[in-house]
Parts: structure tokens; sequence; C-alpha cells
């Protein structure tokens, strides 16, 4: 949590004392889990249930730790990392670019946006064939199809947050004489970027979807490869361990986004801690 | 010296804003524009501003013709209209980004003094009260150093004694460097403590309907014998231009408390 910039203030009171009680409140929230957790361990262990289909969390974390000791476990989240990441520059990219020209551009909008809409009306995976045919069934495919899918959040994120910029902050810019760049540099950058954060944290949560998507319909390695894996060997907690795996990684890349993102909404601090 | 040369608006579903409005303000005088709504006062304020363009006539400050926003003309919205991620210092920064940072320092922190802000250099626009915001506002405009400063209704959001207190830090910024100032209002008693002199504009379409020299002498007492008289002679005007053209006179006795 980032201190507030003025310690007198009234609001900073509250904060400051939840962030002296270290994860306090987080705690709370992991309460059931635990619950539910250590409840299935001591059914399976004293015999209420069999444990063959829904493994106890003592087994998945053995799995998980065996993964993880073999190396196996860094091979996967490499690849799976590796194709979010390149996915989710190029489509952000797209989007931003796309976003912000018809944003600001009337005549690109009435030309661009209808067929974006209507494209964005297909599910994403039904591209998965095309994208197959076009691409091979290697890395170009899996990218091409998690780029369509953080390209469309970012997009209309970013194009609704350029048409929302307040007119009468505009004006102001204006009155000033600001030059065009200036304008866009000055009021319209400051006041689309915690929209567009929020954007490219959408669009980041669905590239993880489409790299699990994109590794079940064919992969050799990769999270999404460990899943189908254990699903054809009958491995249960193999497939639970690349869940968590698939979790921690999302939650870690969010935070990420996160933090790097922060100082460019500093001015918003108190609106953000609620997302 | 600003002059309004015939100006008239009318805009695009063709409503007549205004209609050849005629009006030559010298410099360093304070004029109120009072007048009922819908009496287009903030149109003129956004064609002199050069946010929005007239129909026809001119403006022209001191010889040189008004098209679009220029650097000598500054305005206070009715809204504070601040950036809200800059700094209260940065918001009065803002128009100031062509001068060096030692001298853009130096008016900001003297304007932020001006209005009683200097302790709040720091702070986020959300952080203060409105009449707070509306002070930054107004050191924003100023610290342009702007031969004219438009006002429009800056001060209609706020209670009465922050109003007061507004008119002094607003006084005493023009005390040091005297530009002109237009002031819309619909506040009389503002008008009259402020204005050098009280133009009255009547609706439908907006033109001028009387002239009111308020000869009293700074700083005014509102409860003065001179303030309260000049109080009823703007709203006995204000009275007169809300009765139809061709109404006879004294045909609605009560307008005085249905003007606005």
């Amino acid at each position: 949590m980032e201190a507030s910039p003025h310690p007198g203030l009234a609001v900073a009171a509250p904060r400051a004392r939840a962030a002296g009680l270290p994860g306090g409140r987080a705690l709370l929230g992991l309460v059931l889990p635990l619950a539910l957790a250590l409840g299935w361990e001591a059914a399976v262990r004293a015999g209420l249930a069999q444990g063959r289909l829904v493994p106890p969390p003592s087994r998945v974390l053995g799995t998980l730790w065996g993964l993880a000791a073999t190396g196996e476990l860094w091979v996967h989240v490499t690849a799976s990392l590796v194709r979010v990441a390149t996915g989710f520059g190029f489509g952000a990219l797209a989007g931003i670019a796309v976003g912000a020209l018809t944003g600001t551009l009337p005549l690109a909008r009435r030309l661009l946006d209808p067929s974006l809409q209507a494209l964005r009306a297909i599910p994403s995976i039904a591209w998965v064939p095309l994208f197959i045919l076009w691409f091979g069934i290697f890395e170009t495919s899996k990218v091409t199809l998690i780029a369509v899918g953080v390209f469309f959040p970012v997009y209309l994120g970013v194009a609704g947050a350029i048409a929302s910029v307040d007119r009468k902050l505009v004006e102001v810019g204006r009155v000033f004489r600001l030059t065009r760049p200036a304008l866009a540099r000055r009021i319209l950058l400051p006041a689309v970027l915690p929209a567009a954060v929020v954007a490219l944290r959408t669009g980041l949560g669905l590239g993880f979807m489409f790299v699990a998507a994109a590794e079940l319909l064919g992969a050799s390695e990769g999270l999404g490869y460990l899943l189908l894996d254990g699903q054809q060997l009958g491995k249960p907690d193999q497939i639970v361990a690349a869940i968590i795996a698939f979790a921690v990684l999302g939650k870690l890349c969010d935070a990420v986004l996160v933090a790097l993102t922060r100082p460019l909404a500093r001015w918003q601090d108190t609106a953000r801690e609620t997302l | 010296m600003l002059v309004l040369d015939r100006l008239s608006k009318t805009y695009a579903d063709g409503t007549r804003a205004l209609a050849d409005i005629a009006l030559t303000v010298r410099a360093a005088e304070i004029v109120a524009l009072i007048g009922g709504s819908g009496c287009g006062k903030t149109t003129l304020l956004r064609l002199i501003a050069g946010l929005d363009r007239a129909s026809a006539g001119r403006i022209s400050l001191d010889g040189e013709a008004i098209a679009g926003p220029h650097p000598g003309v500054g305005i206070v919205f009715q809204e504070p209209r601040l950036l809200p991620w800059l700094s209260v210092a940065g918001n009065v920064a803002f128009g100031l980004s062509a001068l060096a940072r030692e001298e853009r320092r130096a008016r900001v922190a003297h304007a932020l003094e001006r209005v009683g802000l200097a302790e709040h250099a720091g702070r986020w626009p959300r952080e203060l009260s409105g009449g707070q915001q509306q002070r930054v506002a107004i050191a924003r405009a100023f610290v342009a150093a702007p031969k004219v400063l438009l006002l429009d209704e800056p001060f209609s959001a706020l209670d009465a004694f922050t109003r007061a207190g507004l008119h002094r830090h607003l006084l005493a910024l023009w005390e040091e460097s005297r530009p002109t100032v237009l002031l819309v209002t619909h506040d009389v008693a503002e008008a009259v403590a402020l204005a050098d002199r009280v133009v009255v504009l009547r609706p439908k379409p907006g033109r001028i309907d009387d002239t009111i020299p308020l000869a009293l002498s700074r700083p005014r007492q509102p409860t003065s014998p001179g303030s309260e008289a000049a109080a009823r002679q703007v709203l006995a005007s204000l009275d007169r231009s809300l009765r139809p053209d061709d109404a006879p006179a004294g045909a609605r006795p009560d307008a005085t408390a249905l003007w606005w």
C-alpha cells in the first residue's frame, strides 16, 4: 500500500491502520479454502472418501513439488509465460493504437469500429482452425490467438476512455492554447490512463484464458499441456497442480502489471484500491 | 480596451442566443453582466474566450481581433475545472509551460499566497473544498497575467460566507495587475460588491438592456447606504428587463421577487 502524500489527511488514518496489521483482513479470506482443504485431507485420511478423482491437498502439493524439483514445472511455466507475454504484447499494442485512433478521429471510428465490433462478436476460439491452417500448429498460431483475445478488451477500454474524456477539461487546454499534440499529452493521456490500465488488466486475464485454450488444443509443453496430459493419463493431482500454477502465475502477472502502472495513476490511488 | 462590436450568436438549431451586443470595456474596469437565465451571459463569455465563434460582429482587444483563444484573455469557469492528476501547484502552473522553471515557481507560489492556499500547494485537487478549488482556478487564470479576465458565475455554487471571502481574494489579485474583468453573475449583491459598472441583459435573444455605473469606493460594505441604493437600482433595472417588450410599465409589480 502506498503512503498518502499527506499524512495529516483524515482518510489516511484508516488506511495506515490496515497497513499496520500485515494481511490482517486478507487472512480472513483464507479461512474458507483452508478449512475445505484440511477437511478433505482429513476425510481421505480417515477413509471416508477415496480421493482418487479429487486428490487430497497433500498429494496435489506432492505432485507440484515433484514437478518443481525435476525442473519440469519451470519448463511448462516458461513456455506458457512466453506465449502470454508475446501475445499480450502484440494484442495490447494493437488495441492501444487502434483504440487511440478511433477514439480521437471520428472518421476512423466510423470506418473501423463497425467491422471491429462485428469481429468481436466471434468467439475467439472459433479462429483456431483458421489460425492453424494459416500459421501452423506451433507458436505463431497460439500467440495470434492470445493476441486476438487481448486486443478486444484493450481496444474497447482505450477507445471508450478517450471518448468519455471530460470536454470541460479539454476546454481548459484550449483556453491555454495548447497545440493538438500538447493537448493529447497533457490532457487526454493522463485522463485516459486509469481506464487504460483497467483495460490492460482485463486483457491480461483473457491472455491467460487463451493460453490455456491454445495449449489444450495441441502443445508439447506449457501448463495447458500439463492439464491435458493429466487428463489423458488419469492424473487428477497433476491437473489440479497445473490449475494452481495457472492461478499463482496469473495473480503474479496482474500484480506486476499493477505495480508497473501504479505511478501512472497515482492521483487516483483511492479509487484503484477498490479494484 | 475590450470592444464588442454588434456581436450576435445564433446556434445551429436556430436559437438566437445573442443579438447586437455592443460594449466597450476600459482597461482595468470591472464590469458585471447580470440577467435572468437564458439571456446568453455564458455564451457571451465563451465568444470572448474564443471557445465559440460569433455568427456576426467582432471582438477586439486593444485593436487586435479575437477569433480564437487569445493569450491576453483568461477565464474562470463556473466549475473549478482543475486537472485531477496535477497537484494544486501543478494546476496553477498549467498555462505557464513556456516560462523558465524558476520564474514559473515564483509566480505560482505568489499566486497561491494571494489566494491563501500556499500551504496546500502539494495537495491533490480532490482534497480541497469547493471554495478552495475555485480559488485555485482563479489563481490559475491570474498567474498567466491576462489583460482581460472573464469570470462565469464562479461563485454561484458556494455559500454566502465563502463567497464574500472569495470576493476579497479576487480583488486582492486584481489590485496587483489590474486586468479588465468581465464578471457574469445572477447575484445583485455580488455585482454591487465588485463592479464599476453593471450591464443588465435582456433575454430571448440576449441583448443589452441597461447600463448602471456604480460610483462606489473600495473596499465596499454591503450594508452601506451607497451599496444598498445601488442594489435597489440594479434590481429595478433587472425587473424591467424581464418584462415582455410590449408590457406597460408597472404591469407586474411583484416581478422583483421573480426575476431569476
